[in-house]
Parts: C-alpha cells; structure tokens; sequence
C-alpha cells in the first residue's frame, strides 16, 4: 500500500521524531511511504479562531497538492488535523465543486492509529517498551474520528510495556488550539486535572495521538520536573527497547 | 458580588480560579451529576436512537415552527388559556406587570425559569414593588444572596452548605446550623406561607404541546404543582420553541430531560396543565395566561447552522461535561444561560459587541456535543459564531458588529495564510525563527521568557509562564526526509 504522508505543520517543526517514526512503523508494516514537499498547514489554526478565509487559501492548497499525490491513503499523526480535513467541505457551503474535492480528499485521509488498525487490520507492530504507560484521548479523535480502542489495541501489543487507564482519560488537556494562550489559566486549570491523574498513574509515558496535546502535557510535566516523558503514539510503535 | 460582565470574562474567570471555595463547589458537579448521568442512561435500551427522534422532532418542529406555534395557541385557548405573544424581553415582562396590576396582585410566587431569568423579570416587577418569591429551594437561596444563578438546573451549585448555613442565619434570623434538614425544613416553612397567601404563580414551561394545547413542567420539589395550581392566576412564560408537535413525543423527551439533567429516570413531579380548571371543584387556577416569547429566537431560525441552538431543552448537561465550566463555574459567563450552550446562546440573544469573548472561551473538545440529548453541534455554532466575530458579521446579514479585534491577531493571521501557501517561505520563515529562538532554548526547551519577549510575543509568554514550550527542532521532518533520500538515492 502507497501512503502518502500528511506530516503536519507541529510535527514537521517541532517534533520530527513522531514524523521519523511514523514512517519507520508504516514500512515494518509494509506500506511504502511517499512525502510530497509542497505541504506546509491544514489552516486548522486559522479555522478555529474564526478566520475563515485564510483557512480556506490553505484548505485549497492542501486538496490541490493531495489530489496530485499518488497514493492508496494519506495518513497522520494527528487525531484534530485528520479531523480539519474532515471538515474541510465546511469551508465551501456555496461551492459544490470544492466541497466534493474536499470530500474526496477527506475519503482518503486517516489517522495514524485508525489507519493501522482499521484500514490495514494491524494490532502489532512488533514494539518493545520497558515500563508502565498510560493513553490520553487527544479530543479530535476520540470526538471527531471517533477512535477509541484502535490505539489502546496497539498499545497493549508493544512488548514489554504495561498499560494503565487514566480515570479521566477522555477529558480534554485543555489545550484547544489559540485557547491555551487566549486563555492560559483556564487552559492550565484543566491540564491540571490531567496532570494529576498521570501523576497517580505512576507511568513512565503518557501516549497520544496529537502532538499539540502532547505539548501541553509534556510542557507541564518538564516544569514540574517530573520524570514521566509525553509521547507519540508512533514514537512507542517505533521503539525497541529489548 | 456575581453580577459581572461577558464583556470582561478573561478577568471573570481568573476571579474564579483563584476562588477556592467556588473550585470546591465545582469539583462535585461532574463527580455527582456526571455520573449520574451515566447510570441513569443504561436504565434505557437505545440512548442513541432516543437521542436522534429527539433531534427529529424539534428539527420538524422548527421547520414549520409557525404552523406548530399557531395549532398550540388554539389548542391552548380552547382549553381556557389566555395567549399573549411578546416580542422580546421588554414586552413580555410589561405583559407579566399588567396582568399582576389588572388582579391587584400583592403577593406572587413564581418557580424556576430561565425564559424568564432570560427577561430578568424578577429586576422589572422588583422595579415596580412587586417582588415575586422564588420557591425553587436553589433560586430562594439566590433570591435571599442577592445573586444570580450559576447553572441552569442547578443555580445554586456554586453554594456550599457551610454559605448557604451562614445566609440563613444572617437573613432569616435562625441559629447557624449546617443540618441540611433543618435548613430545608427552615425553607419549606417560610415558602408554604408564601404559597398559602400568594394570589399569582408565575413559571416557566419545559414543553407546550400543539396538538393539545398542554405544558409539561418537570421539577423534584412540589414548588412548580403549587405554583400552578394554588394561586387562582397562573402566568407562564415559554420561548417559542419550547413548542412540539404530539403528545406522544412526550415520551421521548421524558427518557432524555431528566435522565440528562439530573441524572433521574424521572423527576418527582411532572405537571402537566391543559387550559384551566374545569369545574369548581377540581384543583388548579382559575386563570392560565401563556406569555409566547420571540426574543431574539427567529434570527437562529433562519440560518441552518445556529437553528440547531433553538434544540435546546435546557438540560444543562453540555455545562457538568465541559472542562471549562468545571473550572470557572457559571458567574463567570457573565450571562443567563452560561457554560457552552449559555456561549452560542447569549450572543445570538444579545448580539456579539458586548459577548464576542464567550465564542472562544472553549477548548472546542466536543464533551458538550457528546452528552447533547437533541445532539447540538455545540462546536459548530462556537466556531460559527467565532466567524462572525472575525468577520463582523451577524446571522448572514451585513451589519457590521462593534467588535474590536486585536489588529495584530488579524496580521498574524494573513501573514500565517499568506507564507504558509509558499513551501519555501513556510521553510525559511520557521528557519529564521530557529535562529532567533536560540538564546531562549535550554535544555531542548524554551522555560517562562522574560517579560520583554513576552510583550513582544504574547502567545509565548501567556504559554511559558506555566508550561515549557517546544523549540523548534535543529532539523525539521523535511529536512530529515530529504536527507534520507537523498542517501537512498545515491544507494547507501
């Protein structure tokens, strides 16, 4: 299976590793993986804090370029710009041609995890992690994709690790895009609950499918000077701690 | 003390952050209510399915919402009700005022209902000397504080026993107690007075049925039944679209109000009043005038997306499921209807000038949408409505909002459309970036930046000062792609 790799703005810049991995588990499980240069953003950014119209320049961009990508899928490490994608026809409501674009384009784009367990029926990558971790529902996939079990089924088949359920692991970790600099101490105030429950969980990793997400658990968790690592749902696929 | 401003909800909501006592409050409502909620659901076989006829039977409704509105006034009238329809908030308080003055009412009581905490009724009959007594155990409370609610089923939630104790005794003149049955004890007594000497009973309606001419109030407490049925003169105040079709579908709103309100499989009581009493010996009023509000409610109808906030049935379930309502509370919103459905109402209600903060003041986690019994696409409308605050427009039409946005948010925003739509600008643009964050990068990660960067870059200081932000990485995924092929291709 060709895959065509919607890399994401966050992931390209700021965390290349989950990319770098993404790529190292779509090929253990056979797919060839193709990169097209030409991507930069969804426009997720600017569709969320109401800017309508540069979302769609970026929109347009993005259906334009993947609809010249040859390939069987495109697939993401991320749950919310998966999701953007999903919601790219709502940015056409008078324009029937772009909004089937988009919708086609939308057919063809899935998450990491969904893609691995629903699309290829994989369950085991083949992973070694040493320790306890634990999973944070990153609220576009739990919500928008609907993705529940896919990454728990994963996670349980990594050898070597042992998976714990946060009590609270489908609430929000208060990120929410521009919320969590419009409103910082909100957006803490409900990452702490999070935090709190990671710290009882007494893991090594908290895993997610959204680096945004990861950010804001993981930005908390080094200030705090824990020793519990956020992590990508890719990176411990890709790990081999023997 | 709570009578603040949507217009200044970032300070609201630090207020109420640093409130511990508030925090306190809060931490039982998802804890309680929540899981209540989730028990009650699994006492019912298709949740799912209940959910979508409800969604079915008000999208109907509002389709022909006229057709419905009409066949429920006369059903109403046919059954001895009096139908007064009112525009918006002033018409409808000026009609409740008349109708008092006409009986020469001096005493009226009056249950919970937020149509008319939404026409502040109680601030226009206080106006002119004619305070109504609130019956609701939790409004009284609020009556006595002087306060607003701070939750659409639960008003008084943001109270704790230990204040509600210390007002009583400081109000009602009683020795402090923290006995919850003395406390209720102590309400019961005073309120059955008021009942016994009230003239008029003022509520408001959970659904007004069509085909009959039928409301439905649901309430736990026996306040409403006394309301509307002891007083010789009943007043009901009921938004247009608290109107449905049959009195079957009834049945569907009974499994899902309550069960997602409260938790309950059903509420203790449930009036149902058809017109007045028939004959001299039954019970019930004498008099049932309906006030018929518009309010602001046929501008939502007419655009497809914000139609969906006239579902509404005021269960309260989108304020327990959201996080940000969980931290701050409902005083914060500075608005009748808070949390997130309170955020795409109040707006609409009152315009975006003075309410443009409330769209954004949600992570968009989609938790509302999740226990929405009429399945709102809460999200969608908050988006939608942070649109029109961008664009400066309201309901399609053209007019233009006093919103004033930050200039510097809009350049941001442009310049971010304009080079990301270039892959080499996007690519030079974050390399530059690379360069000027060095000093600030320790450790692979960038800590609380001094107060001049922060002024200069206010997301990253409003991220920093709580949580450390990831650098930008020495190299990118592309560049690490491109290396790696360039590798492969020259076959190492």
């Amino acid at each position: 299976m060709r895959v065509s790799l919607f890399i994401t703005c966050l992931v390209d810049q700021l965390w290349p590793a989950v990319g770098m991995s993404a790529v190292e588990v779509l090929r253990r499980v056979g797919c060839e993986v193709v990169f097209d240069e030409r991507q930069t953003c969804c426009g997720q950014p600017a569709f969320n804090t109401g800017y309508r119209s540069e979302a769609r320049r970026l929109a347009q961009r993005f259906i334009e370029i993947f609809e010249e990508t040859e390939s069987d899928a495109i697939v993401s490490p991320s749950g919310s710009c998966t999701a953007m994608v999903h919601h790219f026809h709502e940015l056409f409501p008078d324009d029937k041609g772009w909004r089937r674009r988009a919708e086609a384009v939308a057919d063809r784009t899935h998450e990491f995890s969904s893609f691995l367990g629903n699309t290829l029926g994989v369950e085991d990558v083949g992973a070694h992690f040493r320790g306890r971790v634990t999973w944070h529902d990153a609220c576009h996939g739990l919500r928008d994709l609907n993705l529940h079990s896919e990454p728990r089924r994963l996670i349980r088949n990594v050898r070597g690790a042992e998976f714990v359920e946060l009590p609270n692991a489908d609430s929000c970790c208060g990120f929410g895009g521009t919320f969590s600099v419009k409103y910082p101490e909100i957006s803490v105030a409900i990452l702490d609950s999070k935090i709190e429950a990671i710290d009882k969980a007494g893991v090594r990793a908290v895993i997610s499918g959204d680096a945004s997400c990861l950010m804001q658990i993981g930005g908390r968790l080094t200030r705090q000077k824990s020793a519990v690592r956020a992590m990508h749902l890719a990176e411990l696929l890709a790990a081999h701690e023997e | 003390m709570n009578h603040q401003s949507a217009e200044t909800f970032d300070a609201n909501a630090r207020t109420a952050l640093a409130d511990t006592q508030l925090r306190g409050a809060l931490r039982n409502l998802a804890s309680t209510i929540g899981e209540r909620r989730k028990v009650a659901l699994t006492t019912v076989d298709d949740w799912e399915g209940l959910r979508e006829r409800a969604r079915a039977i008000k999208d109907e409704t509002l389709a022909h919402l006229d057709k419905y509105l009409e066949a429920f006034a006369d059903n109403a009238e046919r059954a001895g009700a009096q139908i007064h329809w009112a525009h918006d908030a002033g018409e409808a308080c000026a009609i409740v005022l008349r109708l008092l003055r006409e009986r020469n009412a001096t005493h009226v009581v009056k249950s919970k209902s937020m149509a008319t905490e939404e026409i502040h009724l109680n601030t226009a009959l206080e106006a002119e000397g004619l305070t109504p007594v609130e019956t609701d155990l939790g409004e009284w409370i609020i009556q006595l504080a002087k306060e607003t609610p701070s939750h659409i089923v639960v008003p008084a939630i943001h109270k704790s026993k230990k204040q509600i104790a210390e007002l009583f005794a400081e109000k009602l003149g009683i020795e402090p107690t923290d006995d919850v049955a003395v406390l209720t004890g102590v309400a019961r007594r005073i309120l059955r007075q008021r009942f016994a000497e009230a003239q008029v009973g003022i509520s408001g309606v959970n659904f007004g049925v069509a085909e009959t001419g039928t409301i439905l109030i649901l309430e736990n407490e026996g306040n409403v039944r006394l309301t509307t049925s002891l007083p010789k003169t009943h007043i009901a105040v009921m938004g247009i679209e608290k109107v449905i079709p049959c009195f079957t579908d009834l049945d569907v709103f009974l499994k899902l109000l309550p069960r997602s309100g409260t938790g309950q499989s059903l509420t203790a009581y449930q009036s149902l009043i058809t017109g007045t009493k028939r004959r001299p010996e039954d019970e019930g009023p004498e008099e049932v005038h309906i006030v018929l509000m518009e309010n602001g409610r046929t501008r939502m109808l007419s655009h497809p997306v914000t139609r969906q906030s006239l579902a509404c049935i005021r269960c309260g379930a989108c304020l327990n499921a959201c996080p940000v309502y969980q931290q701050i509370g409902g005083h914060a919103y500075g608005s009748v209807y808070p949390g997130p459905i309170g955020a795409v109402i109040t707006p609409q209600l009152i315009g975006l000038g003075k309410t443009a903060q409330l769209p954004y003041a949600s992570s968009l986690c989609g938790a509302c949408r999740e226990v929405c019994p009429v399945k709102i696409d809460i999200p969608q409308l908050l988006l939608h409505l942070r649109a029109e605050v961008v664009e400066g427009t309201a309901n399609g039409t053209a007019q233009k909002l006093p919103v004033k946005r930050k200039i510097v948010e809009r350049l941001a925003f442009s310049l971010y459309a304009f080079a990301w739509s270039s892959p080499r600008l996007y690519e030079w643009g974050t390399r530059i970036a690379r360069v000027l964050q060095r000093p600030a990068v320790r450790d692979g990660r960038i800590g609380k930046v001094s107060t001049l960067v922060a002024k200069l870059m206010p997301p990253l200081g409003a991220w920093t000062t709580w949580r450390d932000a990831r650098p930008i990485a020495p190299r990118s995924f592309r560049e690490q792609w491109r290396e790696q092929h360039t590798r492969d291709n020259r076959g190492v």
